[in-house]
């Protein structure tokens, strides 16, 4: 049995995200949809594995517009439904969540958005706290892992009272992280769906569901904000510890008030600094605002990233100035902590360590002086394509290709493992240029192929992996087409939505749940857009490189490459050898081949390491995937791959 | 029957290289801790950080409280590195002079030393360095225990095993048992069994 379906009462062991998950199925969620994203994706996961047990459809959509319209219609229909994504899925879903907040909910609905402060898994950090002030829509952010169950069941209960979408707010440290949660009751009964639309244009429940008339609806809009705040000041989820007087009042909120706490004791200063930790953090109860305010002079407010609540708690703190007095606000805005990265105790420690002038117990001087002679010997650990991962032979490919062409092609890039070609470009071979959001390769590429009337005289071609063409690719792929853009669009098919777990997309014939579903095939739509269209193994190094040099050779049309190859950690691949690889160590010449150690330098294999003693090449068996790549690449044919016994 | 902890909270981090099964090793050792009574705490780090980078879990150990998830520089009780080097890099940052360090031998080469721009230091330096910046260490070879029991990836179950017989933590192996027999399927128990008996040989 899922520990997600644990009894009333059990203490079990949560990962954040699966703590939301819970709070979820206690608050009788029956449709949850998303799209994966590290660090946001086991919400959905978890749920899928109880998906028929507990009666509740679960969806991985295209992309997060489309996620949101699905549970949408769910609300409207008087369910409760939740949405997932990771900060900037945010951005994709903005549009429509800007009217979905205008015309307001019936059934209750969450948008769960797991922020990546520091970006340990992203290309950004961006925040999307913002949106919830912006959008006029209420924001929680739970402060620890029973909160995050918690706060997500009492997150629906004010959907449903406010009738408005609810954003909760996660991030890495809470979702990807775990602790001890105290599990509720699940509920026995489902709801029946029912999209009643008789009623008149101003009925919330039974009129139809639009932003218009607009002055009136954003009217009602804002009353609902009002009564939300008026919730928050009652709240359990906002609370003060601390003493009666503290000399300092730290203002924090989600996994910041675990590294603040931290921080405290750390120094020793449970006596003399207090904690508001809100977890209803827009609009802000100003009511108890004011009263924690009271407390004394100096304010800290630690958060991630940028100085949201601190913006917040100022504004409000300026119209209290009678009731409250002048105060010192140390934050972001002063630089007394940090406005990019993610924190920890020790970032909060040291800032509140300055503030009251208390020093941190360090590490004895001659301990310390040992530490500073071990870390110069340790060598650093980039990131790197994993053994057999197909990305590697794709870009291997693409060089190949740029070389044999010779007219200095440009590469864009696109959001997946594959990205990593651009974050450390000697693993990519130095071959991709740009990289922004989902599916922006492709317009790029779009617009760089357009500049030839300005002299722009590079072919252009674009990568993006098979999750990432139906998620935001083809609206791009549209516009290169029929503005005659002259492009070569590389799709790394790896089958599978590779970086974040495998979750399926509409390239496969299965759902989240294991539901057989039809699949949309990429050539096809290529094909239908009018590009010239192949597919071929990037492992076969020079039939790929041979064909994407023919492709970029033909001037004039759309040309699609879709190098197709599972992922090297996919479940049909993980742990079973194709090769068995080994370096005949006579053959191989070493530093003396003139090849400048090819496999070692530049094809960059984890798996393909040198034996500094015999000056060769040597194949980590331990760690090699038994790809047989390799085996293309050594001009010595010193590397021999031999068929792998089951 | 929760015994108390020598040191409230127990903060323990478990490191290696992307692949090496870094977070179901701390999974199953967090599995055990509940099952015995205790609040953990863990953080991870997961994602495209695993991908051929270093990962690291942190896993804090208390009678009483849910604690950051991310551990105070210079506090880790207990490091359990499934690579060598990657217990220097957790110690230098999270070590002092009550640590203690339990290591896999098998290195992982990071690309720079494969390419010859960096230079891995030798077992017998390491060993040294473990001795200058840790209370207690050991260095066990997890990896090949693993592979003569049919798959290197059990190198996590091996090292979990030898912490048992470090006697660090109150863990036995009916504490994995009964947690494997939760978290794991069937057809996989017994040879997690034999890799986790390995391992507590070791020591």
């Amino acid at each position: 049995m899922s520990k997600l379906l644990s009894a009333a009462k059990t203490k079990v062991l949560f990962m954040g995200n699966e703590a939301i998950a819970r709070g979820a199925l206690e608050a009788g969620v029956s449709v949850v949809s998303g799209y994966p994203g590290t660090p946001s994706s086991e919400v959905i996961e978890r749920l899928s594995d109880v998906a028929q047990e507990r009666n509740i459809y679960v969806e991985w959509s295209t992309n997060e517009k489309v996620a949101l319209e699905v549970a949408a219609a769910a609300s409207f229909s008087g369910l409760r439904s939740m949405c997932v994504m990771k900060q900037n899925g945010v951005n994709v879903a903005s549009d429509f969540l800007l009217h979905l907040a205008s015309s307001g909910t019936r059934g209750g609905i969450v948008l769960v958005e797991c922020e990546d402060p520091g970006a340990l898994s992203s290309v950004n950090e961006g925040e999307s706290r913002y949106f919830a002030r912006m959008l006029e829509i209420p924001l929680l952010e739970p402060a620890n892992f029973q909160e995050a169950k918690d706060l997500t069941l009492w997150a629906f209960e004010l959907s449903e009272k406010i009738r408005n979408i609810v954003i909760l707010r996660s991030v890495t440290r809470m979702s990807h992280a775990s602790g001890n949660v105290i599990c509720g009751k699940l509920p026995e009964e489902t709801r029946t769906a029912q999209f009643i639309s008789d009623g008149s244009f101003m009925d919330p429940l039974r009129g139809p569901v639009v932003s218009t008339p607009v002055v009136i609806k954003h009217n009602l809009q804002q009353k609902k904000l009002q009564k939300a705040a008026e919730l928050f000041e009652k709240s359990p989820f906002n609370s003060y510890a601390g003493p009666t007087h503290p000399e300092l009042l730290i203002i924090t909120s989600s996994a910041c008030f675990l590294y603040s706490r931290e921080a405290i004791e750390m120094l020793g200063l449970q006596k003399r600094v207090g904690i508001l930790k809100l977890s209803c953090t827009w609009p802000l109860p100003l009511k108890l605002l004011k009263k924690y305010l009271r407390l004394t002079e100096k304010i800290m407010v630690v958060e991630e990233v940028l100085p949201f609540l601190e913006e917040n708690i100022k504004v409000a703190a300026i119209g209290m100035l009678k009731d409250t007095g002048i105060k010192t606000f140390y934050g972001k805005m002063d630089e007394t902590l940090p406005s990019v990265g993610e924190l920890n105790p020790d970032i909060v420690a040291e800032a509140l360590g300055r503030i009251m002038k208390v020093k941190y117990k360090s590490l004895p001087a001659g301990y310390i002086r040992e530490i500073q002679k071990v870390a110069p010997k340790i060598p650093p650990r980039e990131q790197t394509f994993c053994p057999g991962c197909p990305h590697r032979a794709s870009f291997w490919n693409i060089n190949t290709a740029l070389k044999l062409d010779g007219r200095e092609g440009i590469v864009c890039g696109d959001i997946g493992c594959y990205a990593m070609a651009s974050l450390w470009p000697a693993i990519g071979f130095n071959t991709v240029r740009t990289l922004h959001s989902m599916g922006s390769g492709t317009g790029l590429a779009s617009g760089f192929a357009k500049l030839e009337a300005f002299g722009q005289d590079k072919p252009v071609l674009t990568v993006c992996g098979d999750s990432t063409f139906y998620h935001a690719v083809i609206p791009a792929l549209i516009n290169a087409r029929h503005n005659k853009a002259d492009i070569t669009f590389i799709v790394m098919d790896n089958a599978g939505t590779a970086m974040t777990g495998f979750q399926p997309h509409p390239g496969l014939d299965i759902g989240a749940v294991g539901e057989p579903l039809p699949s949309i095939e990429i050539a096809a739509i290529c094909r239908a857009i009018g590009a010239k269209v192949a597919e071929c193994d990037p492992f076969d190094l020079e039939g790929t490189s041979k064909m994407l040099t023919s492709f970029m050779a033909e001037r004039g049309s759309m040309k699609v490459l879709i190098m197709k190859q599972p992922c090297a950690l996919s479940p049909e691949k993980k742990g079973k050898k194709q090769y068995q690889m080994k370096v005949n160590e006579e053959l191989c010449l070493g530093e003396t081949c003139g090849c400048n150690r090819l496999c070692t330098r530049i094809f960059r294999c984890p798996a393909l390491t040198w034996d500094r003693a015999k000056k060769k090449a040597v194949v980590d068996e331990v760690i090699c995937a038994g790809c047989g790549v390799c085996y293309s690449i050594c001009p010595q044919k010193a590397i021999i791959r031999t068929e792998a016994a089951d | 029957m929760k015994m108390a902890l020598t040191k409230d909270p127990t903060n323990i981090i478990i490191t290696g290289v992307g692949g090496q099964g870094n977070v179901m090793a701390s999974r199953v050792l967090a599995g055990m801790l509940v099952n015995a009574g205790y609040m953990v705490t863990i953080g991870e780090t997961f994602g495209m950080s695993q991908r051929g980078g270093s990962v690291m879990s942190h896993l804090r150990l208390s009678s009483t409280s849910v604690l950051s998830p991310q551990i105070p520089q210079g506090r880790a009780d207990i490091i359990i590195a499934l690579e060598p080097v990657e217990a220097l890099r957790v110690l230098v940052k999270y070590g002092n002079p009550d640590v203690a360090v339990l290591s896999n031998s098998r290195m992982v080469y990071p690309m720079g030393v494969i390419t010859g721009d960096f230079t891995y230091p030798s077992l017998d330096d390491i060993k040294s360095m473990f001795e200058k910046i840790a209370a207690k260490s050991w260095i066990i070879d997890a990896t090949s225990v693993a592979v003569d029991l049919g798959n290197p990836v059990l190198s996590n179950i091996v090292m979990i095993g030898a912490l048992a017989g470090t006697s660090l933590l109150p863990i036995d192996r009916d504490a994995f048992e009964k947690e494997i027999t939760k978290s794991m399927s069937v057809g996989i128990r017994d040879i997690n069994l034999a890799a986790f008996d390995s391992g507590m040989k070791m020591l």
